[in-house]
């Protein structure tokens, strides 16, 4: 308590900046502090340290992809005994189709992918299928068939719509802020989407269409993390003095904003953990996409956005008159 | 002017909660509430695109609205309620959603039947089309016999006359296609243009016929470009987990505010139950069909939303911190968080509306949620978040900062 008191004595003496908190105070705040911006070296490897195997693996193998966007009939059918791998495989052998059977439920449901499915190929792999089963729940029964014109239109429209989003965001910050801020957020922004897609494809976890809401979404809310910091060395910047430090001003914004920086995400991961462990299994992926972009993103706009911002000003020689790196 | 506060904060609170019980039945109602996608009741989704002929004759709007109406016509004779059937002219597409079907299977199968209607003269040759007909429609003869009874439009009439008169006691074709759907013998002439089709086994059968005769023929050859089939009863499952997951995630969400924030964080809790009526609200006057990407927007949202008044809050203790008086803090807090707060959202904002605007269908619920949540979210933590703060510092301006979350010695 007796740091406190002494600030309070210091304070009139700053007049031009009162009401304001001085970089000490928000030091002292913190009992984890540590300069985030000197350091940044450090973080901008970490970061390329988790892109570069994600990156290696999309171009080794690729993402896994679903129908959705390859085309296909995908069949979640629910027998009621248990049934194996190769009897199914059979059974589509047998009315001249070939594809993926993958088993679950003790082995009691059997989800197909294949070709995409005129309906009469359809009946008839049901009714094989039935005949060599017996009689499956059809309430259960999930069928998606997606020609192989839709899943072109919505890789193409995914690409636009990320584009798009992302032309309006520079546009956005760059009204709002500055330019440097603008490719210093959206740099940030596209190293979340690249962790998300690159854990993906090294795990190869199948993507469908709600992969592409995920994105879009770590879009949307990885630039908000980022703002609120950037929102606070907007408003640093302008009270800097001849003589201060850009580094510093930059690393006390991020600690100001830190507490927030860590609730928001806190209550974030909760909704989508909520989602993850309860939400049944349509929406599962969807979750363990965001969960991934949220982490990444909230990591990147503590770590790696206003470190960029501060690179950015060095190396354009666009700090502010009078300041120091 | 402590009391006003306290009698406006008691009104407030109980207009909530009077909205809250009073919202539940309407919003929830199974026929009159925020209807449900297909994929949380099970159903039948499909796009079907229209194909170029072989002629190579451009495919015109006016094709698209008679393809749309006889598959509309179609999906009503399977007497299932509110079949939802949309043309896409753009992409030359019928979407047609079927809800709470019993059987998909015969649903698919008379939609897809592109089928043009003929009638045959022995020899094979067409000598009237389907779109004289006027009328096919099953019935239980004499005798128990089940028939389709067709009637003609008087040209059709007058053909079918010609017809009868020159085959009688020979069998004449119906065929979709060149399938045939029946070929009944003659057995008079028939000149009124009604004529009796006998020589079915169960009504169920002559129904069948009867539905393909009536809707006649596509003006274009439409393929399944997309079906999407949930069972009924995997939907109910589905929504049955994600109101769980809601449940959860909300109530830990409310959990932290509280333990993070102490008093602002009731109060924040309290403006988030205002937020989920004023969304969910939203969505039933814009019509908007709640799917399971919806409802994970939803939730997602909820955590989202709680964003603006941690920003807001956390700017508060900045300034109690300050030594500041907990009213000014209150204020300044409020007016230095509001740039941040609007810039942070309108980002997330733009995300959602470009992918309203440029996704598949099926995820348009989840964008529309999510935008529609952001600005609720916004106009909660700006309006009814500073209102209800404003009352309680009115109501005890000296109170300890402790229940602000931040420690500090008055």
């Amino acid at each position: 308590m007796a740091a406190k008191d002494k600030n309070k004595v210091n304070e009139p003496s700053k007049n031009s900046n009162a009401g304001v908190a001085s970089y000490e105070q928000v030091q002292k705040m913190h009992p984890l502090y540590f300069n985030l911006v000197k350091k940044r070296y450090w973080w901008f490897a970490l970061s390329l340290l988790l892109l570069i195997p994600g990156i290696i693996s999309l171009f080794l193998q690729g993402l896994n992809l679903g129908i959705d966007f390859t085309g296909g009939t995908m069949l979640d059918v629910s027998f009621n005994q248990a049934v194996t791998q190769t009897a199914v495989s059979e059974t589509m052998k047998s009315v001249g189709l070939d594809g993926k059977v993958q088993l679950s439920n003790g082995d009691t449901s059997a989800l197909i992918r294949t070709v995409p499915l005129e309906e009469d190929q359809r009946n008839n792999l049901i009714s094989a299928l039935q005949q060599q089963f017996g009689d499956f729940d059809k309430g259960a029964l999930k069928e998606d068939k997606v020609g192989a014109a839709m899943g072109e239109e919505l890789t193409r429209n995914a690409f636009w719509a990320l584009l798009i989003a992302c032309g309006l965001m520079i546009a956005y910050i760059s009204i709002r802020f500055q330019f440097t801020y603008a490719i210093s957020g959206i740099i940030a922004l596209l190293h979340d989407v690249l962790v998300t897609v690159g854990v993906f494809s090294l795990f190869q976890w199948q993507i469908d269409a709600t992969f592409i809401v995920a994105i879009l979404t770590i879009f949307g809310y990885s630039i908000n993390d980022t703002i609120v910091i950037f929102d606070r060395v907007r408003e640093n910047e302008a009270r800097m003095k001849r003589g201060d430090s850009y580094e510093d001003m930059v690393d006390k914004s991020v600690w100001q904003t830190m507490r927030r920086s860590i609730n928001t995400v806190a209550t974030v991961l909760i909704a989508l953990l909520a989602v993850y462990i309860l939400g049944g299994e349509s929406t599962r992926m969807f979750a363990l996409a965001m969960l991934i972009g949220v982490f990444s993103g909230a990591y990147s706009s503590i770590f790696n956005a206003s470190q960029l911002l501060v690179e950015l000003k060095q190396r354009l020689k666009l700090l502010p008159a009078g300041t120091k790196a | 002017m402590k009391r006003v506060n306290i009698v406006k904060l008691a009104v407030l609170v109980l207009l909530v909660a009077v909205a809250a019980v009073f919202s539940f039945q309407p919003l929830t109602d199974p026929q009159k509430g925020i209807p449900l996608g297909l994929d949380l009741r099970g159903g039948v989704h499909m796009v079907l695109q229209a194909e170029p002929g072989k002629d190579g004759k451009e495919i015109s709007k006016d094709d698209m609205d008679t393809a749309k109406a006889i598959i509309s016509k179609r999906v009503n004779e399977l007497g299932i309620s509110e079949p939802v059937v949309q043309t896409d002219y753009d992409k030359k597409r019928v979407i047609v959603d079927i809800a709470g079907i019993q059987d998909p299977d015969k649903a698919v199968d008379i939609i897809k039947t592109t089928a043009k209607l003929t009638f045959r003269d022995p020899q094979g040759n067409v000598v009237l089309e389907g779109d004289q007909l006027k009328d096919a429609r099953a019935d239980t003869g004499q005798g128990g016999r089940f028939v389709v009874n067709i009637s003609f439009s008087p040209e059709g009439a007058r053909k079918f006359a010609d017809l009868t008169s020159k085959y009688v006691g020979q069998r004449i074709g119906i065929y979709l296609d060149e399938e045939i759907l029946t070929n009944p013998t003659v057995q008079t002439i028939i000149s009124d243009g009604h004529a009796e089709i006998t020589g079915y086994s169960t009504l169920e059968e002559a129904a069948n016929d009867a539905v393909l005769m009536r809707s006649g023929s596509l003006p274009v050859s439409m393929s399944i470009a997309e079906k999407r089939h949930v069972g009924a009863s995997l939907g109910v499952d589905s929504l049955q987990k994600s109101i769980r997951a809601g449940i959860f995630g909300i109530a830990f969400i409310f959990l932290f505010m509280v333990a993070f924030y102490r008093l602002p964080g009731f109060i924040a809790d309290f403006s988030l139950i205002a937020y989920i009526l004023i969304v969910l609200w939203i969505l039933k006057l814009f019509g908007a069909v709640l799917t399971l990407p919806g409802i994970a927007g939803l939730i997602l949202s909820i955590g989202m939303a709680v964003d603006s008044n941690i920003i807001i809050y956390e700017r508060i203790k900045e300034e109690l911190r300050l030594g500041k008086s907990l009213r000014a803090a209150v204020e300044s807090g409020f007016s230095r968080a509001f740039a941040t707060v609007i810039d942070a959202q309108v980002t997330t904002l733009i995300a959602a509306v470009t992918l309203y605007f440029l996704t598949a269908a099926s995820v348009k619920g989840f964008a529309l949620t999510l935008g529609i949540g952001i600005l609720v979210s916004l106009f909660t933590a700006i309006t009814f978040t500073r209102f209800v703060l404003r009352l309680l510092v009115g109501i005890s301006p000296k109170m300890n900062t402790f229940w602000y979350g931040v420690r500090r010695e008055v």
